[in-house]
């Protein structure tokens, strides 16, 4: 037997959560960082996997611009964690609590 | 147990462990490692769906764009100073405790009703042959005797590639040109938080 709809669904639901639990738990900016692109993976997953079970290729298509929407933010967050550095010396999220009421 | 599942447990188990890497990993050098095993069993996700070109793009961008700029990252800045220190918050209890809320109660009831519709006849999977070929209308201009006539004709183009070049050009043609613009804007805004230099308020 191939892999059903629920395989994927099931798999995609795993790495979303753990990428959740990933952006809960770390402190370093740049993991949190991974753990949004392991989110956006996911998503993608669940994309392909309906794509290819509907016949339809716009999953395929919306997948790409999932992945160009994760390369902006990619490339934005590294440039925001530089900026942070720069002015920090760390990339530590505790260290930039200046509005923690 | 044919090939599909096969690879598909192989790559589902690859990228489980992998991500499970991304986030209990302390360096993030390691987790950056662990972030492309998961991301290239994910490639090998799309093939098993049919999904050939996305394959490719997953493995261009991602593994080739978005890891290197993450070790650029990793290596400008200073991770050895807090090696020493806790790498995860104080609600880590908390934060996994949801997460497996989130995955049992959420994720439960959508992997239910997956399988519902799986049972019913409302997700009959369609055939496959359909995500690697789209039907085009072709005009062609021919000159008889300095007269021009105009011809249309449907063709079968075949292949997954063409496929979603067909889609992203015909069908997302407003998309595709704002997300070129979104990548102009979001090259700009890199250049300029990296350039400008902010004095230190320590």
């Amino acid at each position: 037997m191939a892999p059903t709809l629920a395989h994927y669904v099931t798999l995609s639901f795993l790495l979303f959560v753990i990428g959740v639990v990933g952006v809960l738990v770390r402190r370093n900016l740049l993991t949190v960082l991974m753990s949004i692109e392991l989110i956006l993976n996911a998503v993608n997953i669940n994309l392909i996997a309906f794509s290819r079970q509907l016949g339809d290729l716009s999953g395929q298509l919306f997948a790409i611009f999932v992945i160009t929407v994760a390369a902006g933010e990619a490339a934005i967050g590294l440039a925001i964690i530089i900026s942070l550095y720069r002015l920090k010396g760390s990339v530590n999220l505790d260290d930039a609590a200046e509005m923690k009421g | 147990m044919d090939a599909s599942l096969f690879f598909f447990w192989m790559f589902a188990i690859v990228a489980v462990i992998g991500a499970i890497g991304v986030v209990v990993m302390r360096q993030p050098i390691h987790s950056a490692l662990f972030l492309l095993m998961t991301l290239l069993s994910m490639a090998g996700i799309f093939v098993l769906n049919g999904a050939e070109f996305l394959f490719a793009v997953q493995i261009l961008v991602y593994t080739g764009g978005i890891m290197v700029l993450f070790l650029f990252t990793i290596m400008l800045v200073n991770v050895k100073k807090t090696a020493k220190e806790p790498f995860v918050h104080k609600q880590t209890g908390l934060a996994v405790i949801a997460g497996l809320l989130l995955f049992f109660v959420v994720g439960g009831f959508a992997i239910a009703e997956v399988r519902r519709l799986e049972r019913s006849d409302a997700l009959v999977a369609a055939d496959p042959a359909k995500l690697a070929s789209v039907t085009v209308d072709r005009t062609r201009t021919t000159v008889v005797d300095g007269k021009k006539t105009k011809t249309t004709e449907k063709v079968e183009v075949a292949g997954n590639s063409q496929a979603v070049a067909w889609g992203l050009y015909r069908d997302y043609l407003v998309p595709f040109e704002i997300a070129s613009i979104f990548l102009l804007v979001a090259m700009i805004g890199a250049v300029v938080l990296g350039k400008r230099t902010m004095e230190r308020i320590d």
